[in-house]
């Protein structure tokens, strides 16, 4: 009997890049996309393959490395969740251009309903912008299968290939029949000189991507992944993107005609087969209404559409059950209204953590100067937006912190002080500081470091135990780079170095460091452990 | 047979554990499972809830519908209240009476106990004293997990016993016995 596990999406997608013959996973970490490097990270036959995979500083960074292994011949992996695209967006739409060598995937986790996210945008639209095929997956074991077939596509067209799956199905788990493994690919690197992207060869490689077009739209009409069941009721179409196949196949008719689609650019002669076969489409697509807009001019004006831009769903949050099944017209009878006695339990920071002792001077310091602004970033810091601290006036992207702190304070407020988390910080920090530097803006940057990347469940991070020297190594006044410990004990002290640093004029750097207490706890218990 | 299940609580209280024994037992009886986790940013003491689908027939669908619970299994009683409206008719609810107060505007704990007790099918037990007062500080989920053993149904009380022995092998032959007790003590705690 074939081997199963009970598998995470992530865990399986993981698993099906490993036996596709992956060389080098690259990745920065992202809800709901981290589980995947961890995977192999933690994985016996990705370590004796030898396959590279640890973090990476940004995503960016990521994409490029992966994209250099694709260029020495050998299969790569990305991940990134979908805001992370934005970051590696330079480099993806432009190895659309240069095209791959080895099979490259780049894994995007989409969050529609911002579980953990600052938007839900959604990844179908990049792959289309850079002319790259997409995959989409409705399941464990389908993202497993996928990872060979993708590799494949991905050196046969020569592109990078987009795989993009959505939260419920990477934190979902589900059992996963294994396959064979695949050998990985030997060291072969690209002989040609058309990766030097000049205004001149670009122009050619870009003639040669559209021309790409019509083998992409070929693949996925004829891909397995693609699936149009056709049967005897004409009158609702159904179109069913990912995991919304799911949700159709839990709730609509046994008889309804389905076109699920697992693999893009949207298959239009399977789409045209349905619009004629039927009499309206209702399309169940998780995120943007993306294939809806590109159906409107595909069938005709005046043929009925029904989605999220008719109302037929929701126009934002995630697919459910409950929302599709409406969409198909079925009412589920609830047998108990919403309790009284419930109230909203919002995150906050856990007890004894450095950064509500950093947010505890910083609120006292500020409470000084009437017109003080706090600039706020991406990670577990973020909460001291909300009660007690409410200490936030933005959080808006990684790195904004220091550059929005910048702005505001070149627009005369004061204090203008960023806070920013010690991975956060290297991910895209340092260039904003940087700018900050070479206008000696007047502002002060607190990099609360808790030594880990702590949101996304302690992984490691970046500049761990070199912060003071990239901040004087970028130009920053040695004795305006302060160091303290976030302890209660030490608060006086804390606001004392606070007050000072507001006061000077120009860029000073305060690093509050501290272990984060989950990492802490668990070294304690693994140490204990040991003990026994 | 199928039986759909919430798994609810606070982040860090150990409903995945839970999920993970009873998924344990179902992989080995051989019956189809499907369990949505909550990961993130939710982890950090706010409410988090798992969906977990257990069947003889394929499951299609990782999260349930309102209305379609079987089983809501739950840490904190108003974690076990708030998804209320996704129980069957004739579902039940498994919860700890142990308010966790992390919150200013928690519940008065007499009127939301009051809310749950008056729903028909409620088991409800201080699964944090039973744990402490057995001397067993982090066996409250496995005392849960006992309470709610006979309505798991679509996997047998043995059959947990058997997987919370293989879940917890790896860390040694005291961890094993102190959860197959905290179970034991749920089972028995069954009004």
């Amino acid at each position: 009997m074939a081997n199963k596990r009970l598998l995470l999406g992530d865990e399986a997608l993981a698993l099906g890049a490993i036996h596709a013959g992956l060389s080098g996973v690259y990745a920065y970490p992202g809800t709901p996309s981290t589980e995947i490097t961890e995977f192999i990270q933690n994985n016996k036959l990705a370590r004796e393959k030898g396959i590279r995979s640890k973090w990476c500083t940004n995503e960016k960074t990521a994409m490029e490395a992966a994209l250099g292994m694709s260029y020495a011949g050998k299969r790569a992996l990305v991940c990134m969740k979908h805001v992370g695209m934005n970051v590696a967006a330079d480099a993806f739409v432009n190895s659309a251009i240069t095209g791959v060598n080895g099979g490259l995937i780049v894994l995007v986790a989409d969050d529609p309903s911002m579980h953990s996210s600052q938007n839900e945008q959604d990844t179908r639209f990049y792959a289309k912008f850079a002319m790259v095929p997409l995959f989409e997956p409705s399941n464990q074991q389908e993202v497993y299968d996928m990872m060979n077939q993708a590799y494949a596509l991905s050196e046969a067209i020569k592109l990078p290939v987009v795989m993009r799956i959505v939260t419920r199905l990477a934190h979902s788990r589900a059992a996963v029949e294994e396959h064979e493994q695949m050998e990985q690919n030997a060291l072969n690197p690209y002989l040609g000189r058309d990766w030097v992207l000049l205004p001149g060869i670009a122009r050619k490689r870009y003639v040669e991507l559209i021309a790409k077009q019509s083998e992409i739209l070929k693949q996925s009409q004829e891909s397995p992944f693609n699936k149009l069941e056709l049967t005897e009721d004409k009158k609702l179409g159904i179109i069913a993107c990912g995991i919304g196949y799911n949700y159709v196949k839990e709730y609509a008719p046994k008889n309804a005609a389905v076109l699920k689609i697992s693999q893009y650019p949207l298959p239009e002669s399977q789409i045209r087969t349905l619009a004629a076969h039927c009499e309206e489409l209702l399309i169940i697509e998780d995120g943007q209404p993306f294939v809806e807009e590109q159906i409107r001019g595909m069938v005709g004006a005046g043929y009925p559409i029904h989605g999220r831009l008719d109302g037929s769903l929701p126009r934002t949050g995630e697919l459910t059950p409950d929302n599709v099944a409406a969409a198909l017209g079925i009412k589920i009878e609830l047998s108990f209204i919403a309790a009284q006695n419930v109230a909203p339990r919002p995150p906050a920071l856990c007890p004894g953590c450095g950064h509500r002792d950093v947010y505890d001077a910083l609120n006292a310091v500020a409470a000084e100067y009437p017109n003080y602004r706090i600039f706020g970033d991406i990670g577990c810091y973020t909460l001291g937006a909300l009660p007690p601290f409410k200490a936030l006036a933005s959080c808006v992207d990684m790195g904004a912190s220091i550059t929005m702190a910048k702005g505001a304070a070149d627009a005369g407020v004061f204090p203008s002080i960023a806070i920013i988390g010690d991975s956060t910080f290297t991910h895209s920090g340092m260039t904003g500081l940087l700018d900050a530097i070479n206008e000696n803006a007047n502002i002060t940057v607190v990099i609360s470091d808790n030594l880990t990347t702590a949101m996304t469940g302690g992984q490691d991070s970046a500049g761990t135990n070199k912060f003071e020297q990239i901040c004087i190594g970028l130009g920053v006044a040695p004795e305006h780079v302060r160091v303290v410990v976030p302890l209660p004990k030490n608060m006086d002290e804390i606001i004392k170095v606070i007050r000072e640093e507001i006061n000077y004029k120009g860029v000073s750097v305060i690093i509050p460091r501290r272990e984060c207490v989950q990492t802490l706890g668990r070294k304690l218990r693994r140490i204990q452990a040991e003990k026994k | 047979m199928k039986k759909d299940i919430i798994l609810s609580g606070v982040g860090g209280q150990g409903i995945l554990s839970i999920a993970t024994i009873i998924g344990e037992a179902a992989t080995e009886a051989g019956i189809n499972l499907k369990q949505a986790e909550v990961h993130g940013m939710s982890q950090r003491g706010g409410d988090v809830q798992s969906n977990l689908r257990l069947s003889t027939e394929p499951i299609f669908s990782d999260l349930l519908s309102q209305g379609g619970a079987d089983l809501i299994i739950s840490m904190e009683p108003m974690e076990a209240l708030r998804y209320l409206s996704f129980l069957d008719k004739d579902g039940w609810i498994i919860t700890s009476s142990n308010p966790f107060v992390n919150i200013p505007n928690y519940p008065d704990p007499n009127e939301l106990l009051a809310e749950l007790a008056a729903l028909p099918h409620v088991q409800l037990a201080h699964i944090d004293d039973i744990a402490k007062d057995n001397n067993l500080p982090r066996g409250a989920n496995m005392v849960l997990l006992g309470m709610a053993a006979p309505y798991v149904e679509i996997v047998s009380i043995e059959q947990l016993r058997s997987a919370i022995t293989t879940v917890f092998a790896r860390k040694g032959e005291k961890v094993v016995n102190d959860n197959l007790t905290a179970f034991d003590l749920g089972v028995s705690a069954v009004k």
